[in-house]
């Protein structure tokens, strides 16, 4: 018995590939939170002829397994199609590091989400949907129950802090209740914006804040 | 490979050698059952060696022998405490109050007693993991029959003004208990002046061997027998007793002086100082002021990293410490005294317990400094929270 550990999840762990912020990203994605324990961020650099992802990049807070899937999903999904992408899934992720603890598994999903999430936020700002259906409430606050309530370790719909948006004309407006000056706002109001903006017919978020 | 650095000491101690020496009779020739005077010689010297340990573990809480009963560890030692006073009052009084960052041993056994019927009080700590001893005293009720508090937490190594707590108690004839498991042998805990009822220890923690442990009973005090079957340990606690296991406890807490208490403080101050000064956006968790710290206890969070990588990190550089985090618990929930404290889900996925005994050196310290910051900066470097 010794760490649970594949020695290819320690390579990655102790030299992750694919590291870092990628600048001029096309498109980005965040999933996870601190208070979960786990946080993934994912870079897309994306060549528009044959739309193949030319360079990849991510970022991450968490745990040894967080830490490789993110390597190995990096390494999987460059010089791929966004439609090859799409098919990498946490069993893909799973079987190329030879097995995650089953505990842990969660962590290869999350890094998968922030890969999906990426792609899809690349193929919003692209006109690359295959059916444009108009943004509504509903699918804003469907989006933001993936946006962690640092102070809850869960979302802000569940928890209420977000329990009302609006869209006017290409404009979303996002209402958390909290005070503006709160140590998490400025924190929550980033990832609000970066869940939404990409939406192919949202021109821009206002998160207004109007808690006690 | 270097020479593996241990800083997980308040899970569990080195054995001293002195002590696996002066047990191993006890496996080899004098393995009888310690029994009654009247009984044969082998069994009459396995009697006279437990009864010496006993008289030394008592000797250092000033308590009288007699007052001591061998359990298993710690955990047994704090379930009896509670189940047994519980038992014994069943029917009378209902109510017990125990602080929000004690031991799982004394948690959940309390969590049991709700189920069984009997109220509990989680009583809260402040951000450093302080018990308030006045809010003690307001929640004492005509029902309460115990208070039971840590002397020093396993995680932060806060110590609680039990000296303060035990007058509350005193005053309202509720019983006191003190899990003192971490702090036996380190700072000294005087029963003529703290009037505890019932005391909880370990050997394990005191560089003993592990598998037993004690309580303290103050004479009078009501309890129930929890574990039945012979009339061992003054009928308190039936099993036949752990003879070499007594000894080496024995052992341990005999080779303990007080210059170790203070080399450890010595190391405590050189790590958290080179921590705090050597790595930016780190703070310290738990007691500020030193002297109301466990003297081995160091648990800092460095910001905007999770704890179990940087665990992994150190473990391959050949230092052993744990973390408060999630990501690192069998039921992936933070720690629960990082949370009782009040602490955001990220301060405590950030936290790194370093715990020092006597046997480690004063020479490790500058290397788990230099290690913690290298991985401390590769971490950071990846991490998408600036």
């Amino acid at each position: 018995m010794s760490i649970p550990y594949t020695q290819k999840v320690l390579d990655h762990f102790m030299h992750p590939h694919n590291v870092g912020k990628l600048e001029n990203a096309d498109a980005q994605a965040t999933e996870g939170s601190p208070a979960c324990g786990d946080m993934v961020k994912v870079y897309l650099k994306v060549n528009p002829s044959g739309y193949r992802i030319e360079d990849i990049k991510f970022e991450s807070y968490g745990c040894a397994s967080n830490i490789a899937t993110g390597s190995i999903i990096t390494d999987l999904a460059k010089n791929k199609t966004l439609e090859e992408a799409k098919q990498i899934n946490w069993k893909t992720a799973n079987d190329e590091l030879g097995g995650l603890p089953p505990v842990k598994v969660h962590c290869a999903v999350l890094a998968v989400d922030a890969l999906r999430t990426a792609i899809e936020n690349y193929e919003h700002q692209h006109g690359l949907l295959k059916e444009q259906v108009p943004t509504t409430e509903d699918l804003i606050m469907k989006r933001l129950s993936r946006v962690i309530n640092p102070l809850a370790g869960l979302d802000v719909v569940r928890t209420k802090l977000v329990r009302e948006c609006k869209i006017n004309n290409g404009q979303a407006v996002v209402f958390v209740e909290m005070p503006e000056d709160h140590q998490f706002a400025v924190n929550i109001k980033n990832e609000i914006i970066e869940r939404i903006e990409p939406l192919w017919d949202i021109d821009g978020v206002n998160v207004i804040f109007r808690g006690e | 490979m270097q020479e593996r650095i241990y800083m997980d000491n308040s899970a569990t101690t080195r054995t001293d050698p002195a002590v696996v020496e002066a047990m191993i009779p006890y496996f080899t020739d004098q393995y009888a059952v310690a029994s009654s005077q009247f009984s044969h010689t082998p069994g009459i010297q396995a009697r006279e060696a437990l009864d010496q340990a006993r008289a030394i573990i008592a000797g250092t809480m000033h308590a009288d022998p007699e007052s001591v009963v061998f359990t298993s560890g710690g955990t047994e030692s704090n379930n009896l405490a509670l189940k047994g006073t519980a038992w014994a009052f069943r029917g009378k009084k209902d109510h017990l109050i125990v602080s929000k960052t004690v031991h799982n041993s004394v948690l959940h056994s309390a969590q049991w007693l709700e189920k069984q019927g009997f109220r509990v009080t989680y009583a809260d700590v402040d951000d450093q993991g302080f018990v308030d001893p006045d809010d003690i005293a307001g929640l004492l009720t005509d029902q309460t029959f115990l208070v039971s508090v840590q002397h020093a937490n396993h995680e932060t190594g806060t110590l609680q003004d039990i000296g303060a707590i035990s007058d509350r108690c005193r005053k309202k004839e509720v019983l006191f208990h003190v899990d003192a498991c971490r702090t036996l042998t380190m700072i000294e805990l005087d029963l003529g002046t703290i009037p505890a009822d019932l005391v909880s220890v370990s050997s394990h923690l005191v560089h003993g061997p592990k598998g037993v442990g004690a309580l303290y009973i103050r004479p009078d005090t009501k309890i129930q027998k929890w574990q039945h079957g012979g009339y061992h340990e003054f009928d308190r606690r039936a099993g036949t007793e752990n003879v070499a296991g007594a000894v080496g406890f024995g052992k341990a807490v005999e080779l303990t002086k007080p210059e170790h208490t203070e080399a450890v403080r010595d190391m405590q101050k050189d790590l958290l100082d080179g921590l705090m000064s050597g790595i930016e956006g780190t703070v310290l968790n738990g007691a500020a002021d030193l002297s109301r710290r466990h003297p081995g206890n160091v648990n800092v969070s460095f910001n905007r990293i999770e704890g179990e990588s940087v665990v992994l990190h150190l473990d391959m550089k050949g230092i052993s410490v744990i973390t408060g985090s999630a990501c690192f618990s069998r039921s992936l929930e933070p720690s629960y005294v990082m949370m009782a404290m009040g602490f955001t889900h990220e301060r405590a996925h950030g936290s790194i317990r370093f715990t020092l005994s006597r046997f480690n050196r004063p020479d490790e310290i500058d290397r788990v400094v230099e290690s913690s910051r290298e991985v401390v900066e590769a971490l950071r470097r990846i991490s998408p929270l600036k």
